[in-house]
């Protein structure tokens, strides 16, 4: 088995993500190898020798500067194409999915996603997955190599150890329809105020608020609570509430000891980043709403009618 | 403008959600229907080929035969026609031969743009448009909350883990639409009693020059293992809100000892 595993990086730090994935290789794989792929990337590249990779491929090039998959696809399928890897792993994440796909419909290789383990022994390979909205854990496997694998937000740690690798440049082509998607702008947001991750009673609000203004009632029953106001994808795209509430697969993965979901219908892009509270209830007035299935408590009615009483019940207790 | 929107029909969500066990395949044999993520890609198909004044929506899908009553939805709502791959040597596709397939189905349509949904309900991969837009050379941009096309070139907002960013790519384009992109229509009586009377095709691997050997099962590079049950959260405590909604979830919580 020889691994090549992709590290993501924003700004000047390689994601931590990735890392735990390079460090859960090299535990699986000695021959395990990792690749950048950036503008200016050459010390965040040195550091990741540190967590397992033996050789760090870098390809540094302005031409790499905006996180657009497809010019990395290119440099990817080359260097697999080159130095013969069988296993190619991903942290997953927005940029990392666009890659994993083009990467294996250009290399004719098997993807699977939205893996929480892996084991290997010899040349052997398999990752652990949860389907059908996690009624069902799948062993699932690769019938050729090489083998693609997109690794679920936060399933390993990234684990450091002494042994440094080796940088090593490789060419920075790419082909034409690559580079025809162009970065106009980023505006990435900073975050600002508490930070949803540390909460220990998270309320979140989702589309079935029906407008901006029925965050205020969120707020008070958090502020009752002692606990943080979270918000859902939709919600954000549409101006609701900042982005740096958000909770998913793009946004935070959260895992307080109660979870209150007010108007959340519970989509798989939202679950994956709530879905390890340790007890959670919901209010939605769509009795089908998919994050029933998955709730402690769920409570079919409408919210504007619930939340204030519960607000009021916690304040006397609290006095 | 000629646009395409990938769709697919998925087994309709909920307990009655299975895999065979002796195939480890999903088991299709109950209700129905569109994936509820590709009616904002069927949206936005319209939205463009109705601000640019001309050009036509076509649904492209991979699925069994009667996949076409789900895709009836996607004509209801004003899509001009549909084209169904389907073929036995087909199923059982993992992404890499679906994307094959699709990519071969698009192919001879040439769409100047092609439309996806964030994701399928069924398997959540959320992949797909990145594997045909590689094999149709076309450039693709994912996650999208705002689009414009104009003047052969596609703008697009999306969501990324680290804010926003506006990606532009020159047609002909592949674009994955997020579900906050629109509020997909209902289709109206109108729509639907049309539907039926829409061009709509069916086509075999051998009509879009796909080897069988390049699809199904034998063209898949993925497999399943072994299957088993989650480990259980317990039982969901369900209950209609007739005025102690609010007491039940303080009851609940004092219990616990969460408040």
């Amino acid at each position: 088995m020889s691994t090549l595993v992709f590290l993501e990086h924003h700004g000047d730090s390689i994601q931590k993500g990735s890392l735990g994935v390079l460090s859960k290789a090299a535990q699986l794989d000695a021959d395990t190898s990792a690749v950048l792929i950036g503008s200016g990337v050459g010390e965040a590249a040195a550091k990741a020798g540190a967590y397992g990779a033996a050789t760090v491929y870098v390809a540094d090039n302005e031409a790499f500067a905006a996180p657009l998959p497809q010019p990395r696809v290119d440099v990817i399928a080359r260097l697999v194409a080159d130095k013969g890897f069988d296993t190619v792993l991903f942290a997953a994440s927005v940029l990392a999915s666009d890659i994993a796909g083009g990467l294996s419909a250009r290399l004719d290789a098997g993807l699977n996603w939205d893996l929480s383990d892996l084991e290997g022994s010899g040349d052997a390979l398999v990752g652990k997955r949860s389907a059908l909205g996690d009624t069902v854990r799948a062993d699932v496997g690769w019938s050729s190599t090489p083998r693609l694998g997109l690794v679920r937000a936060g399933s390993f740690d990234a684990v450091e150890n002494a042994a440094a690798g080796t940088v090593e440049q490789i060419p920075a082509d790419t082909e034409d329809f690559s580079t025809k998607a162009a970065m106009v702008e980023q505006a990435h947001a900073e975050s600002s105020g508490p930070s949803i991750e540390d909460a220990d009673i998270l309320v979140t609000g989702g589309r079935g608020l029906g407008a901006p203004e029925g965050f205020g009632i969120l707020e008070e029953l958090a502020s009752a609570m002692g606990g943080a106001v979270a918000s859902t994808r939709a919600v954000v795209d549409s101006g609701w509430y900042p982005y740096a509430t958000q909770v998913g697969q793009t946004g935070k993965v959260v895992s307080p000891k109660l979870y209150i979901g007010a108007g959340v219908s519970g989509a798989i892009q939202h679950k994956v980043g709530m879905q390890t509270s340790q007890v959670i209830v919901s209010i939605n007035k769509d009795g089908n709403a998919p994050i029933f299935e998955f709730s402690d408590l769920g409570v079919v009615g409408d919210l504007n009618d619930i939340v204030p009483k519960l607000t009021e019940l916690v304040k006397e207790r609290r006095g | 403008m000629k646009i395409a929107v990938c769709v697919k029909e998925v087994p309709d969500a909920g307990p009655s959600r299975r895999i065979d066990p002796t195939t480890l395949r999903m088991d299709r044999s109950g209700d129905r229907s569109l994936n509820v993520y590709d009616l904002n890609a069927v949206e936005e198909g319209i939205r463009l080929r109705d601000a640019a004044g001309e050009g036509e929506v076509v649904l492209v899908s991979l699925g069994a035969s009667r996949a076409l009553e789900s895709l009836r939805k996607g004509l209801a709502m004003g899509a001009d026609r549909a084209v169904l791959v389907s073929d036995e040597a087909a199923v059982g596709s993992d992404l890499v031969a679906t994307s094959h397939v699709l990519a071969e189905a698009l192919k001879a349509e040439s769409p100047d743009v092609v439309l996806f949904g964030q994701q399928a309900s069924d398997g959540d991969g959320a992949v797909l448009w990145a594997a045909v837009a590689d094999r149709l050379r076309m450039p693709v941009i994912s996650q999208i909350s705002e689009l414009t096309v104009e003047g052969g070139t596609a703008t697009a907002k999306r969501q990324t883990e680290f804010g926003y960013d506006t990606i532009a790519a020159p047609l002909p384009v592949v674009l994955a639409v997020a579900d906050s992109l629109n509020e997909p229509r209902y289709p109206s009586l109108k729509g639907i009693m049309g539907a039926k009377k829409k061009p709509q095709e069916t086509k075999s691997l051998a009509d879009i020059g796909v080897d069988p050997g390049a699809a199904g099962e034998a063209g898949s590079r993925t497999t399943v293992v072994a299957l088993s049950d989650p480990p259980s959260r317990g039982d969901t405590i369900k209950v209609e809100d007739d005025g102690s909604g609010a007491q039940k979830i303080f009851d609940f919580l004092v219990e616990r000892k969460l408040i």
